[in-house]
């Protein structure tokens, strides 16, 4: 899990310009420095949590995301990783359906504290799809990897799918019909995020 | 007496907006949390958290939020606060700042206060 998760947080380093320009289109510029800033506090924080049971290490990491991130994403994915370490309680092992039961506590707590659903142009678009492909493989018997596969695609179709429609959540939202036609930031770093856990697997 | 905690993505205008508002009534309990702790623009968890604690008593306490990751940021603070009487005031923050710190001198209470925030949103300033 403290690989995956540092290999997490160097993705979304390297992807740090990326997320800016996108959020520079759209935003207020800053998705991508947010999240690298984010994401370098968790990668310091991680060998302090190396020994920990799977719940508090996501716990830890999204605790240190709402104190360092500064934008919208940091009580947003702070929420999701924190409702997902409560998921994971005590586990030290993760299998498809674990995985698919933490997604499903950070969709939840997404939903609670960004007040938003599918279709409003958000990270919800990414990881809304992917968790109903993940449930859906894994409910046909695919092995975790080929379930996370589809959710990957899943995801993938999600932040072309944000391309097509209009902002109604945050910043983006005050450019109304203008921003159509772009990328949202946060469904592409939550693309980041899974694409990072797949290659990790 | 009701605690006024001020919460902006910008430090200058937490503190601007607790000055003013202080100003208003010397007798007010003000603390912003605005900036992250650089001082860049953002809303940090640490400094909203603080503030609650610094003006906290039995009597509560109000935060006035500017805008989205404001408010959700926050939300989190009130959460990690589960035992304490903290209320966030959904109103214009200058105007509402303002409001806030003349009513809680005056021994306003916390639910008492939401009802009279409700006005600032229609304030007037340029008299007919």
């Amino acid at each position: 899990m403290i690989e995956i998760l540092q290999a997490v947080a160097k993705r979304i380093e390297a992807e740090k310009d990326f997320l800016t320009q996108l959020d520079n289109e759209i935003g207020d510029g800053d998705h991508g420095i947010n999240m690298a800033r984010g994401f370098q506090a968790v990668e310091q924080k991680l060998p302090t949590l190396a020994d920990k049971d799977i719940g508090a290490i996501l716990k830890g990491v999204g605790m240190q995301l709402v104190s360092t991130v500064g934008g919208a994403s940091g009580p947003l994915y702070g929420t999701a990783f924190m409702k997902a370490g409560a998921a994971c309680k005590d586990k030290m092992e993760l299998d498809g359906a674990g995985f698919a039961a933490a997604l499903d506590a950070a969709i939840g707590g997404i939903k609670m504290r960004g007040k938003a659903h599918e279709g409003e142009k958000t990270m919800l678009d990414a990881l809304c799809p992917a968790y109903a492909a993940l449930q859906e493989g894994l409910a046909a018997g695919s092995d975790t990897k080929a379930a996370l596969e589809a959710a990957v695609a899943a995801a993938e179709k999600g932040v072309e799918y944000t391309k097509t429609i209009i902002a109604t959540k945050g910043r983006a939202s005050y450019l109304g019909e203008r921003s159509i036609g772009h990328q949202d930031p946060g469904a592409t770093s939550s693309l980041y995020m899974l694409q990072t856990i797949l290659a990790n697997l | 007496m009701v605690g006024i905690v001020i919460v902006s993505h910008s430090q200058k205008l937490a503190e601007g907006t607790a000055e003013l508002a202080q100003m208003m009534a010397a007798k007010a309990v003000i603390a912003p949390a605005g900036g992250l702790d650089d001082g860049s623009t953002g809303t940090s968890f640490e400094k909203i958290y603080q503030a609650v604690d610094d003006v906290y008593s039995d009597d509560g306490v109000a935060v006035l939020m500017d805008m989205g990751s404001a408010v959700m940021t926050t939300e989190m603070v009130i959460e990690a606060m589960d035992d304490r009487k903290i209320q966030m005031m959904d109103c214009p923050l200058v105007e509402g700042a303002v409001l806030a710190a003349v009513e809680t001198a005056m021994g306003t209470t916390l639910e008492e206060l939401a009802e009279k925030l409700e006005t600032t949103r229609t304030m007037k300033k340029i008299m007919e």
